[in-house]
Order: C-alpha cells, then structure tokens, then sequence
C-alpha cells in the first residue's frame, strides 16, 4: 500500500492542479492577514471558506483522481497486488497530497506573521486539524461515489449533489426543522444534527473554540455546554474519525467486488 | 496450469460465460478466440481475478485465486488497450512497475529488440499508439513468469515489431511457459499457436489443435473453418 501511496502522492505532487491548489491558500492566507492585522479575526473569515472549499475540492479532487487513473489501476490490478492496498493507498495519496496543501498553503504565511508567539495558535491548529478531517472525508465519499459509478458524468453529478447537500441544502433542511418545531424542546434533535453532517461539525468546533458561541443563537447555550467541554471535544473528533472510517470501510469492501 | 470449473459471469443481465469448463496445461500456446463480445477478454480477467466471477472456481499454478493476490506474481499481462499514466515517462513506468513487483529484469534487452531507447525520457500521453503497445510488451515481458497473458498482442504494430513478438513468444515458449493469446488475425494465430480455445455465446464450443478444427468443420483453412463455425451457429 504505502508504494501506491508514494506513487499517487508524487503523481499528485507533480500536477498543476495541486500547486494552484497549493497557491490559492497560500494568497488566501497573506490576503487576510494585511487585510485583518487580527489573527483571530483572520481565522474565524478562513474557517468560513474553508468549511465550504474545502469539502468542495476533496470532492471532486477525488472524484476526478480516480476516473483519471482508471487505466493505471487497471495496470495495478494485473500485479500481484491486493486490492485494497491499491485503493486505499491511491485515496491516502488523494487525501494527504490535499491536506499538505491546506496545511503548507495557510501555515506558511500564518508562520511567517508569528503564529508561534499568538494565542491564537490552538485555534489555528484546530482549524486545521478539521480542515484535514473534512479532506479525508470528503475525498472518502467521492472515491465511493467514483467506485460505484461507471458513468464519469454521473459520477460528477453525484459528487456535486452530495457537497451541496452537506453544505448548503443540510442547513436548510435543519433550520426549517428547528422553526417547525420551535414549540418542542430540541437541544438533542439540534445536537444529534449537527453531529451527522461532518461540516457542520467542523463549524460549531471552531465556532465555539473562538469563543464567539452567542452567534449560534438560542442553542448556542447547549451547545457551548456539550461542545466546550472536553467531553463534547473528544465526541465530535470521534465522529469525525467514524465519518472518515466508514466510507473507507465501504471503499474497501465495494473495491473487493467490482469488476474491472 | 490453469484450471476453471463451471465458471458463470453476468454484468447486470448480459450473461458473457454460462459454465465454462477449461482445463491448460504447462507448456505451450493456447489461443482464445471467438467472436466480438464472446467473452474473450472477460475469461482472461477472470484469471487475472480483475473480474470477480458470479459462480466457479479457478485454479492458477494450483492456487485458488479467489481473495488472493499473490498468484498474480506468476502470471505476465498485456492488456487489451495499452493506456497508461499519460504524465508520466516511459522510465519511469517501468521504473514503478519493478519496483511494484519486485523482481530481477531483463527490460534492456527488450527495449533495444524494440528499438524504444529515443522515447525512455518521453512522456506516455505523447506516444503513438504502436510505441505505447511496444512499451505494454516490453512491461509484460521484463518478467520471467511461467504465465503470460497475451489480449490481442499485435494491435498497432508494424510488420518489423510484429515479426519480433512472434520470435519474442516462441522464445518464451521454448523457455517452458504457458502463453494465453486472444486475436482477431487469423494468419497471426494460425502461425503461433499449438492449441485453440473456441468460445461461443459463453461456453466453449470447440478445445484442440488447429488440425483437428479443420477436419470437424470439414474446411480445408484455419480462416474458413472459423468462419464456418460463426455463420453455421449465427446465421
């Protein structure tokens, strides 16, 4: 596993797409930090993009890496290989070749303001720590999708839907449940909620790590008890853990029996 | 060699094999043929465990090759379309697959036969389509495995690179192996192959020499014995 994983990291390393990837976080970052002159203020404006872009390219990052190397698998799957070493190594190369992005593209310039000397280091980490999650995630889910969908265009299609489910319609769906039955007691309905859409998740746990939970309105109370608490914390990194192990769980499984 | 009972695939409704039974021993060509979506290339994935069948067993070198791997290391494949990684270079290619097997090699001597020294430092993408099935043989080849593998080896080649493979298989043959060819061209079978395997809706519909082929269909040629075969079950 670890030499397809070297092979598809440094094929990833080596494609534009990476760098411009690479490049864009790394603009993000110094823009905010002239702009702000705040590091925390700096944080909470890249949190909003990155629980949002970063769900975004993981999808179709992954999605696209696997229907681009079909014919390279197809060369794996004839070597006495098992399979999944093939894909579990082609998806961990997808994953870290992004996360390394993420981290590298935003920590170079956070580095160089004196990130170090901050306060505001943990939040920084933490914000990072989820956009890694949310990386492995979602590059997770699209390899699924890409595994179970011969048809490239569907297979985008499904890919699409799935990140605009989780980022935008989710939301939706769940503030009109809150304003339905705004005459029942809801902190658990809310809890449980938020803790089954992973970008949610990430977003409360940065939102509350910044203090700034009076945003999350009438909830905001429930939440800041279950989620500032270490308890709360260990939780919602655990469920973060379960979404990425469970589609890599079914990543294995399908792989075992498709055909190629 | 390579033995398979009563192997079954469909993919969704289309049944490609319904039973097929087939027995190949050491040493020697055996050709595959049948016509276009006979199940041909899908027989050969099966060996190589690509295609997961519905029902049967296949045996490869006396191993059971259902959740195994490393059978795979016995066997060299050429596959049927020669598409590679287009961003990465001949090398290098060959450079990842040795390290992914993990065997001695003898690829230098197989390039120079090819004459591929000018395109090591080009990238895959910018190949012709013959250069790459050259680099595809060249890649099956560097192994010195007992089984080899062959879906339609001759695609894209020129008549020089053509005469080569044959002396290439027949030197392979020599060595002992077992060779799996599917073609298309008849004269190309004909000439290389001790043995066929006759495929037909899904089972096999005909096992020996070429000889023998002849004298079942009463045709005085290799051509037209199969062509009988395919307009007697078709027409």
């Amino acid at each position: 596993m670890l030499k397809i994983l070297k092979y598809s990291f440094f094929d990833l390393m080596r494609s534009r797409w990476s760098y411009v990837y690479f490049a864009f976080y790394l603009l993000l970052g110094i823009v905010l930090l002239f702009l702000n002159n705040d590091l925390s203020k700096a944080v909470i404006t890249l949190m909003n993009v990155i629980i949002v872009l970063v769900p975004l390219i993981g999808t179709i990052f992954g999605v696209m890496y696997y229907y681009n190397s079909k014919e390279f698998t197809e060369l794996l799957l004839a070597q006495p290989l098992k399979r999944s070493s093939i894909f579990l190594g082609q998806y961990l190369g997808v994953a870290l070749s992004l996360s390394m992005s993420l981290i590298l593209g935003l920590g170079i310039p956070f580095m160089f303001y004196g990130l170090f000397k901050s306060t505001a280091i943990w939040d920084f980490s933490l914000l990072l720590i989820t956009g890694s999650f949310l990386t492995f995630i979602f590059t997770a889910l699209a390899f699924n999708i890409a595994l179970s969908n011969e048809n490239k265009i569907k297979g985008f299609g499904y890919a699409i839907l799935l990140w605009l489910f989780l980022a935008i319609i989710y939301d939706g769906m769940f503030l009109m449940s809150l304003i339905l039955f705004e005459d029942y007691p809801l902190d658990t309905l809310s809890l449980v909620g938020t803790m089954l859409n992973p970008i949610d998740l990430s977003r409360t746990l940065i939102l509350l790590k910044l203090d700034i939970s009076a945003l999350l309105g009438y909830t905001g109370a429930i939440f800041k008890q279950f989620f500032g608490t270490n308890f709360g914390l260990i939780v919602s990194l655990s469920t973060l853990t379960l979404w990425v192990i469970l589609p890599v769980l079914r990543i294995i499984y399908k792989s075992k029996r498709k055909d190629f | 060699m390579v033995t398979i009972q009563n192997l079954h695939k469909k993919f969704n409704k289309n049944v490609v094999l319904s039973g097929v039974n087939l027995d190949i021993n050491a040493g020697g060509i055996f050709a595959v043929l049948g016509p276009n979506g006979s199940g041909k290339t899908t027989l050969i994935k099966s060996i190589l465990g690509m295609v997961i069948p519905n029902e049967g067993n296949i045996n490869v070198l006396g191993n059971n090759i259902k959740n195994n791997s490393n059978y795979r290391s016995q066997i060299d494949y050429l596959p049927q379309i020669a598409n590679f990684p287009s961003n990465l270079k001949v090398k290098e290619l060959i450079k990842m697959i040795k390290d992914l097997r993990g065997n001695h090699t003898k690829e230098s001597d197989l390039i120079k036969l090819f004459k591929l020294d000018p395109f090591l430092d080009k990238k895959l993408g910018n190949l012709s389509g013959g250069t790459k099935q050259k680099v595809n043989i060249v890649l099956t080849f560097m192994f010195d495995s007992p089984l080899i593998i062959l879906d339609e080896p001759t695609t894209g080649l020129d008549p020089i690179s053509l005469i080569r493979l044959k002396e290439l298989i027949q030197k392979e043959k020599d060595k002992g192996k077992t060779i799996l060819i599917t073609s298309h061209i008849m004269s190309f079978v004909e000439e290389v192959s001790d043995e066929i395997v006759f495929l037909l809706e899904g089972k096999i519909y005909f096992k020996g020499s070429i000889s023998d082929l002849k004298i079942k269909t009463n045709q005085p040629d290799f051509e037209h014995a199969i062509a009988s075969i395919l307009t007697n079950n078709h027409a």
